[in-house]
């Protein structure tokens, strides 16, 4: 067992976990921050995408004890309270979800994108999702949807 | 239209919670003193099993128990439809074990479940299973599993489940007979894996001190499980099993069946006395979650010199898999071969379906569930038939429909549609697709070096599943019908407790918005509970776009009845006659009188009945109400897709997909025009890119895993362009038809169709799905050198 500490959503967290254990399962299991998703079991989906020291990352492709002393932020990390994010909102407007599981990986990687890319287009978009799988949406509405958000996060800037 | 009531596009109530990180899925869940579960599965196709030793996993640390079939011996996974032979005889049912009985059938069927403190220790455990095996040939392909391959099921050496037909065999020969003309075609509906993202998850827990079973689990239908679970498999009684289905990440047809790992964890958990939770891993999801589709079919459509159709006969054998899977028969056959009029006049018609065994995992409905097999065929048919007659796809297709002053139109194969406008979606799609403006942008492209084609799909299907009394007559071993159970507070708020239930599709908006609407209430005072077997009564589920067809005329049913007490209520109090009270906008009124009383007040007064005179009116305002429907109802409409053809690599792109849908009345557009667009993705999944492909000789699944199985992205498709055209339902009280299913069975012909018009003039004539770039560059270099030879 290794002992490891990083700062989640703002709040020092501290575990003990084993070499083998992922950030994922440290985030689900140990923090009990569920909402942070697993999908597969390939790297694939996206369904497990947070914030690592400000950059998207696969919560699932990463060990516990890499995250050591790192800052993370989850989709549980977004909201101040009843107030969603920008991206959060533009979600909810553009019906940019429906069965809900892949849109915690969809929201924080769609941050990560409008954080990264001055002018964001509908291609720029697709590109850009290429990691996170959505079996529901069609992506129509989520490529709107993150398009609106990121418009929304410069106005908020 | 008031802004949160029908026709209105409200912001979904359940999105909040989804989009902070706190929906509630069956993995998010913990129980108390709670282990984990791992499933062992076959890696063989077909294998005897000759003995299992689990002695050092019991050594294992961290494990609690280890169960294999000799255990765990319980009564076999039902199938939920008979289907009979041509003679009469019942189909072929094999008993379905939960855990593999001496035997596996299919690679990933289950064989023991290793229990342990940890995920990690119980999958650690589950290496140091000793399962011996002797590998026994298989039968993979259809083709050879009829001919003589190896028996699936020792008792069934011909490995058919059934020998099916619709029509007149006889009859329809004759017509073609005498026919001008005969287009056929040999079709291949792709196996689909329906990959909803989160994969299935199942908690068992047995209570001590109440003898009561609860199993939380990835569920579109907990009713439905825990009547097969509970009467079949376990036999464990309604009012001790409580199933429940949370918030559920997709389903797409793939969560409605009863699965074995259910009844695995519900059984075990009763033998350990605590908790376990089993969780799916995508690899093992592959290799046991439903497959969908997987057809071939021979089909032919006979002309006379007009174009008009005079006749079809459709000949198909249908992948069962290795087992029944609950719906998995009549998915062929009674969700197919009935909707094989399509939008057209085609007077008689002939279709048999041969279910084959084969040792595959088991295939089940997956989005549209045979009536996307049906209007594939028929539409490449319908494509393939206006290029060898020289008729225009749009002429041929507005010769043969059903006029609109038709309705209700008997067809020859069972059903009949109540409504529907073929021409005002043909006609609207082809406005969408600017169909005026595609010579000048096939042009363009040819100029650039590329292939333009476009290509028509227009489709009827059958859904709001369905009227008992057909569905009975047809074998459905269950009734179709739905319950809503509406509770009015005494401060006037409402929870609507509905046996629909939502995986994605917004039932808490849209049911609140009949409620809100209905009420005159704020949509914020009403919300909905579904997915617990012990909050709602009794709930058939969702599925078949039934939530609102069905599930909401149930609910509308049960609103009529609050209304009618409350006007009771109200006359009490107003002291008038129940007869004269109006309600409207939330207010009962007397009529001709300024006396009225507000929904809130009625709602209070039912639980404060100081003066009710007892004996004519009971306290409370609490309706129950059950709705069978009278028929299926009849989405229809229009796609049409135009692709981009990269002569030199094969790559399709689609520049563009209309979609003009008639689902009937729509309560909130921007959740139908998502239904739809998540329909057309998965439509367009199948045609491009999508199909599970098995070793002939292993039965290995070779892509089982999104490395492999090549899901649609976001880079893989375009922005849609999604319409609506309303013909109203006409045997509900909505007018509704059901959104959920129709991108999915429209789209797929019109993708191959605009294919093949791209390729046509080089000589390309067919393409099968999935028109992959290797597929498309392959037809275009064989095209061309049969043309060299000639
Ligand atoms: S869980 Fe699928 S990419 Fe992480
Ligand atoms: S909303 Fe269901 S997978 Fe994206």
């Amino acid at each position: 067992m290794v002992k490891i500490s990083m700062t989640v959503n703002g709040k020092n967290v501290e575990g003990e976990v084993s070499p083998r254990t992922l950030l994922v399962e440290f985030i689900r299991e140990h923090l009990k921050l569920t909402g942070t998703h697993v999908g597969c079991d390939t790297s694939q989906c996206g369904a497990c995408v947070i914030h690592v020291d400000g950059d998207s990352a696969k919560s699932c492709t990463m060990l516990a004890v890499q995250a050591d002393g790192s800052n993370i932020i989850t989709i549980e990390g977004l909201a101040n309270g009843e107030e969603m994010h920008p991206m959060q909102a533009a979600f909810k407007e553009n019906h940019g979800l429906q069965c809900g599981f892949c849109t915690p990986g969809m929201v924080m990687s769609a941050i990560d994108l409008a954080n990264k890319n001055g002018d964001l287009t509908e291609e720029l978009v697709r590109e850009g999702l290429e990691g996170n799988i959505c079996r529901c949406t069609g992506y129509h509405n989520i490529v709107k949807s993150v398009l609106d958000g990121a418009n929304a996060m410069k106005a908020a800037e | 239209m008031s802004d949160t009531g029908i026709g209105a596009a409200v912001r979904r109530k359940e999105d909040f919670r989804f989009l902070t990180g706190q929906g509630n899925y069956t993995d998010d869940i913990n129980r108390p003193n709670q282990t984990y579960g791992y499933i062992v599965r076959s890696p063989y196709a077909h294998a005897t099993i000759n003995s299992i030793d689990t002695s050092s996993v019991k050594e294992a640390d961290g494990v609690v128990a280890v169960f294999t079939g000799e255990d765990m011996q319980v009564g076999s996974i039902p199938c939920g439809w008979g289907v009979n032979n041509k003679d009469g005889s019942p189909m072929n049912e094999p008993f379905h074990p939960a855990l593999a009985q001496g035997k596996v059938r299919h690679v990933g069927d289950q064989v023991a479940i290793v229990i342990a403190e940890t995920y990690a220790q119980a999958k650690d455990a589950a290496e140091l299973l000793e399962v011996d095996y002797e590998e026994l040939p298989a039968s993979i392909n259809m083709e050879n599993a009829v001919n003589g391959g190896p028996a699936v099921h020792d008792d069934i050496p011909s490995n058919l489940c059934y020998d099916w037909e619709l029509g007149d065999e006889a009859e329809v020969n004759a017509v073609f007979d005498n026919a001008h003309h005969i287009t056929s075609l040999d079709i291949v509906n792709n196996r689909l894996v329906a990959n909803p993202m989160e994969p299935r998850a199942a908690i068992g827990e047995y209570d001590t001190a109440t003898g009561e079973y609860t199993l939380f689990t990835t569920s579109q239908n907990p009713h439905v499980i825990r009547l097969l679970m509970g009467a079949f498999v376990l036999q464990i009684p309604e009012h001790k099993l409580r199933v429940v289905a949370p918030d559920v990440g997709g389903g797409f047809g793939t969560k409605i069946y009863h699965y074995a790992e259910e009844a695995i964890v519900t059984w075990a958990a009763g033998q350990i006395k605590r908790p376990i939770k089993w969780t799916c891993e995508r690899a093992d999801a592959f290799v046991s979650d439903a497959h969908g589709r997987d057809n071939l079919t021979h089909c032919e459509l006979a002309l006379d010199a007009d174009g008009k159709f005079i006749g079809l006969r459709v000949y198909t054998k249908a992948n069962m898999g290795a087992y029944l899977s609950t719906f998995s028969t009549c998915v062929p056959t009674y969700l197919h071969s009935t909707l094989l009029a399509g939008v057209y006049t085609t007077p008689v018609i002939y279709s048999n379906v041969k279910a084959v065994f084969t040792n595959t995992v088991p295939v089940d409905a997956y989005r549209g569930a045979g009536r996307p097999e049906a209007t594939y065929l028929l539409e490449r048919l319908v494509d393939r038939a206006a290029r060898e007659m020289g008729i225009p796809q749009d002429e041929i297709r507005r010769k043969n429909f059903i006029p609109t002053d038709a309705f209700p139109y008997q067809t020859p194969v069972a059903l009949q549609y109540d409504s529907g406008d073929y021409f005002a979606t043909l006609e609207g799609a082809q406005k969408m697709a600017d169909v005026d403006g595609f010579a000048a942008r096939k042009a363009e492209a040819a100029s650039r070096g590329k292939l333009r084609g476009l290509g028509y799909s227009t489709y009827v299907e059958a859904c709001g599943i369905a009227p008992s009394a057909v569905v009975g007559s047809l074998g459905a071993r269950a009734g179709l019908f739905e319950s809503a159970n509406i509770r009015v507070h005494p401060t006037g708020s409402v929870t609507v407790y509905t046996g629909s239930h939502s995986h994605g599709q917004g039932h808490e908006t849209t049911f609140a918005q009949l409620v809100s609407d209905t009420l005159g209430i704020p949509i914020e005072n009403v919300d909905i509970s579904h997915g617990d077997t012990n909050k709602v009564a009794f709930g058939m589920g969702t599925y078949g776009s039934r939530s609102l067809a069905v599930g909401g005329e149930a609910m509308m049913k049960a609103l009529n009845k609050v209304v009618d007490k409350a006007k009771k209520i109200a006359a009490h109090v107003l002291e008038a006659d129940a007869g004269d009270i109006e309600f409207a906008d939330g207010k009962f009124a007397v009529t001709g009188t300024d006396k009225e009383m507000a929904f809130g007040d009625v709602a209070l007064t039912a639980y404060v009945p100081h003066n009710f005179p007892h004996d004519e009116l009971e306290p409370g305002l609490e309706e129950q109400a059950f709705y069978d429907p009278n028929n299926f109802t009849f989405p229809g409409g229009c796609h049409i897709c135009e692709v981009e053809i990269d002569p030199e690599t094969g790559v399709t792109e689609i520049v563009s997909m209309s979609a003009m849908d008639d689902v009937g009345r729509v309560i909130n557009p921007m959740i139908v025009e998502g239904q739809i667009q998540g329909g057309l993705a998965q439509g367009i999944g199948q045609a491009l890119l999508e199909g599970a492909v098995y070793d002939e000789d292993s039965g290995q699944l070779l892509n089982g895993s999104y490395m492999d199985y090549t899901m649609p992205r976001a880079d893989d498709l375009p922005s849609f362009k999604v319409g609506t055209s309303e013909t109203l339902c006409a045997h509900n009280s909505l007018g509704v038809k059901g959104c959920g299913e129709v991108g999915a069975i429209g789209s797929p012909p019109s993708v191959i169709n605009a294919i093949v018009d791209a390729l046509w003039d080089l000589g390309v004539t067919d393409i099968s799905m999935p028109a992959t770039p290797q597929k498309v560059w392959h037809a275009i270099q064989d095209a061309k050198m049969a043309q060299a030879a000639e």
